[in-house]
């Protein structure tokens, strides 16, 4: 029997034609699941009435998976099949694991492409097919709460998550046979949760502090756009680390010694969590520890707790640089994640921002719903006037030019879905093959940049250097994911690829990548203007070379003739210099020094296709 | 000719249309779709028609128009969880059958 939901005006729908779609918030420490009932965002929750299922997924002898609260309860007797915080190794290569090194309790292998897999007793796992188990149960939730097969749903990911990032979060999606309509921007569907996305602009920043992750995004929003501005954090700061920090204190104040066993040190951060939960609604809580009691109180959790706060402000106020702004430009905070319930957080991060946070909506809950009502938009429960959120690429996207530069076809910033194209050609007489290298980033240099895929175009027709026309088509689907061509227009020889993104980045080059290119900008221009020069002195002094190889003798005295080959000579040693004026210089002499003998060659060819022909042929019309 | 609510239909009504932010109640009616010749309507209503009869709940109204009221009379507007899910159901004395599903039905 269906149950019925309350439509918007003239909205209801026809009999078995409402749409299911659902939001899912997928994370690191917990995953949730909302959708929109009777025009309400509501979490959808298990049959314990949790909202929360803890990214928890263990593997257990008898082929069963255990998902949840059970698998956190499990995880400290069954270290190696029980997997946490997958969320880390999403799109990451077999190189970014191993800098991770120690805080991996699991027995990890390469697979193919470098993927990490990790061994458990039901086999090498990849952190896709782990993600998959999370969203499976979740689709299980959401299907028994609304009561059939779902038709779409939008996934939340971070804003500073890359194409392959982003890619290893669809392919789980795919695994676990769900239906992805869009990925969105955590911070973004924040925004949307609390209808910000209905004003005709501000600059919204969100303050993302989780059980293990902090993220700090500042997003501007205009006409229904939402452009992510800058994003900075902390992905190993959290509740967590607030929770150990009383845990310590806890420990001195016992007396308890350094050798405490794993048992007993999970019940001090039980404790220790306890009491910090306490705290939020009184101002003191009785600690009791075997024969230790003693009065916590709100005042001694701030000395605790203060330092790490403090670096979330730093990175907040980092941040703000970094998108080239003032506190006072900030129309909006919102606060994300449990650890934001703390009162000295909030008091923090108003005095920061200087401006009142929106907190009511439950901050666990609130990436869910904002994704809950995108989805409904998405999956057209909506009428089309609805406004539909664009989100923007992150990291220009350009592809690998002579001399080692980035040409880029599309800008960072710029919306998607979109598709740009742009024309390109041969570089060398009678080149046939053409490599195309495909990079993301905001440098000049490819070296600087990300290399996302490589492929060939073959079987172009032989020509001229410069005669081909190559039409190099960037699409990014509304996913941000991306797609290329190349097409010679003449032959109309044809060759695509669908970036499966080169797994492999470290982590510390996501982060910095548009910082960097702030601060090498003026670095990278001069260096653009150094290969510029290099591969137009290699392109004149293939010419020239080429043309004196055909009728240089012929044509110039050997005087000039001699001339000009000392003057391809002196280029040919310059041009791997470094100083970029210097070979523009020589460049511009070669050339003055060679315009005679252009223009000999250009009468010699006139008169080579005049030769024989009557004035008659030439037809005056 | 009457209609009524639930105590905890009452209360999740109450409910959406604070979370909506606007309406003056919710809308009950019939159309002829389905796969069993009628369907139910559950919308919010923003303006009353004139034509439209109007029952006072708690904080907001029930409203119906002249020719659906004919097939609902007597209809309990109830609320139900069925495990995880949840909804609005239509409790109808005059319904003699309807399709498996429930959303739509006959008199």
């Amino acid at each position: 029997m269906a149950l019925l939901q309350i439509s918007e005006p003239g909205q209801s729908p026809a009999p078995h034609t409402r749409k299911l779609a659902v939001g899912i918030d997928l994370g690191t420490t917990n995953s949730l699941v909302a959708t929109l009932r009777s025009g309400t965002a509501e979490t959808l929750n298990d049959a314990a009435d949790s909202a929360l299922l803890p990214s928890v997924v263990q593997y257990a002898g008898d082929g069963g998976v255990v998902v949840g609260d059970q698998a956190k309860l499990n995880a400290a007797g069954d270290p190696l099949n029980t997997i946490s915080s997958v969320k880390r190794l999403m799109g990451r290569g077999i190189g970014d694991i191993k800098s991770l090194g120690s805080q991996l309790p699991y027995s990890i292998s390469a697979g193919d492409n470098g993927v990490p897999l990790i061994n458990t007793c039901a086999g090498a796992k990849s952190a896709v097919e782990i993600s998959a188990e999370i969203l499976r149960v979740l689709a299980q939730r959401a299907q028994a709460a609304l009561g059939g097969k779902l038709e779409g749903c939008v996934i939340t990911v971070p804003a500073y998550f890359d194409d392959a990032q982003r890619q290893a979060t669809k392919d789980a999606a795919r695994l676990a046979d769900l239906n992805v309509l869009r990925l969105l921007n955590e911070p973004t569907a924040a925004a949307v949760a609390y209808g910000l996305d209905r004003a005709e602009e501000g600059v919204i920043a969100v303050y993302d502090l989780g059980g293990g992750t902090f993220d700090i995004s500042i997003l501007h929003l205009s006409r229904g756009v939402f452009e992510v501005l800058a994003t900075g954090g902390d992905s190993a700061l959290g509740g967590d680390d607030f929770d150990h920090a009383i845990a310590n204190w806890l420990i001195q104040a016992a007396n308890l010694g350094e050798d405490l066993t794993p048992q007993i040190q999970r019940q001090l951060l039980d404790m220790a969590r306890a009491s910090k939960e306490a705290l939020t609604l009184q101002d003191s809580v009785l600690v009791q520890f075997g024969n230790f009691s003693a009065e916590l109180t709100r005042a001694q959790l701030e000395t605790l707790i203060d330092p790490l706060i403090e670096k979330t402000l730093h990175a907040c106020k980092r941040t703000l640089r970094d998108a080239g702004l003032k506190t006072a430009s900030i129309d909006n905070v919102i606060l994300v994640g449990g650890s934001t319930r703390m009162p000295r957080v909030r008091h923090k991060v108003q005095e920061l921002f200087n401006r009142e946070p929106l907190v009511n909506i439950d901050p666990d809950k609130v990436v869910a719903l904002g994704a809950a009502i995108q989805a409904d938009i998405l999956v057209g429960n909506k009428s089309s006037d609805s406004l539909l959120l664009l989100d923007v690429i992150p990291l220009s996207l350009g592809l690998e030019t002579m001399g080692g530069l980035v040409e880029k076809i599309i800008d960072r910033n710029t919306t998607i879905p979109v598709a740009k194209a742009q024309e390109f050609t041969t570089f060398k007489d009678g080149q046939t093959a053409m490599a195309l290298h495909v990079v993301q980033g905001e440098r000049d240099l490819v070296k600087d940049c990300r290399s996302l895929a490589r492929f060939e175009l073959r079987n172009i027709p032989p020509m001229v250097a410069g005669a081909a026309h190559i039409r190099v088509t960037f699409q990014v689907d509304a996913d941000g994911l991306l797609s290329v061509s190349a097409q010679e227009e003449s032959s109309g020889v044809r060759s695509t690829i669908v970036v499966k993104p080169s797994y492999g980045l470290d982590d510390s080059t996501i982060t910095n990548m548009l910082l960097d290119s702030f601060a090498n900008a003026k670095m990278d221009t001069q260096e653009r203007a150094l290969r510029e020069q290099q591969v137009e002195a290699e392109r004149v002094i293939e010419a020239l070379a080429n043309a004196l190889e055909q009728d240089g003798e012929q044509l110039l005295s050997p005087g000039e003739f001699a001339a000009l080959n000392q003057g391809l000579q002196q280029l040919r040693e310059m041009h791997n210099g470094t100083d970029s004026e210097a070979i523009k210089l020589a460049i511009e002499q070669l050339a003055a020094l060679s315009e005679n003998f252009a223009a000999q060659r250009m009468n010699a060819a006139i008169g080579k296709a005049l030769a024989g022909q009557s004035l008659s042929d030439f037809d005056p019309s | 000719m009457a209609l009524s609510m639930s105590p905890s239909a009452i209360h999740h009504v109450q409910r959406h249309l604070q979370s909506r932010g606007k309406g003056v109640g919710i809308r009950l009616g019939v159309k002829t779709t389905g796969c069993s010749g009628l369907s139910y309507v559950l919308e919010f209503v923003d303006t009353i028609a004139p034509e439209d009869e109007v029952f006072a709940q708690e904080g907001f109204s029930l409203i119906v128009d002249p020719k659906s009221l004919v097939y609902l009379d007597g209809t309990e507007l109830g609320f139900v969880k069925e495990g995880l899910n949840e909804g609005f159901q239509f409790n109808n004395p005059n319904v003699k059958n309807e399709c498996g599903c429930g959303e739509s039905f006959h008199i």
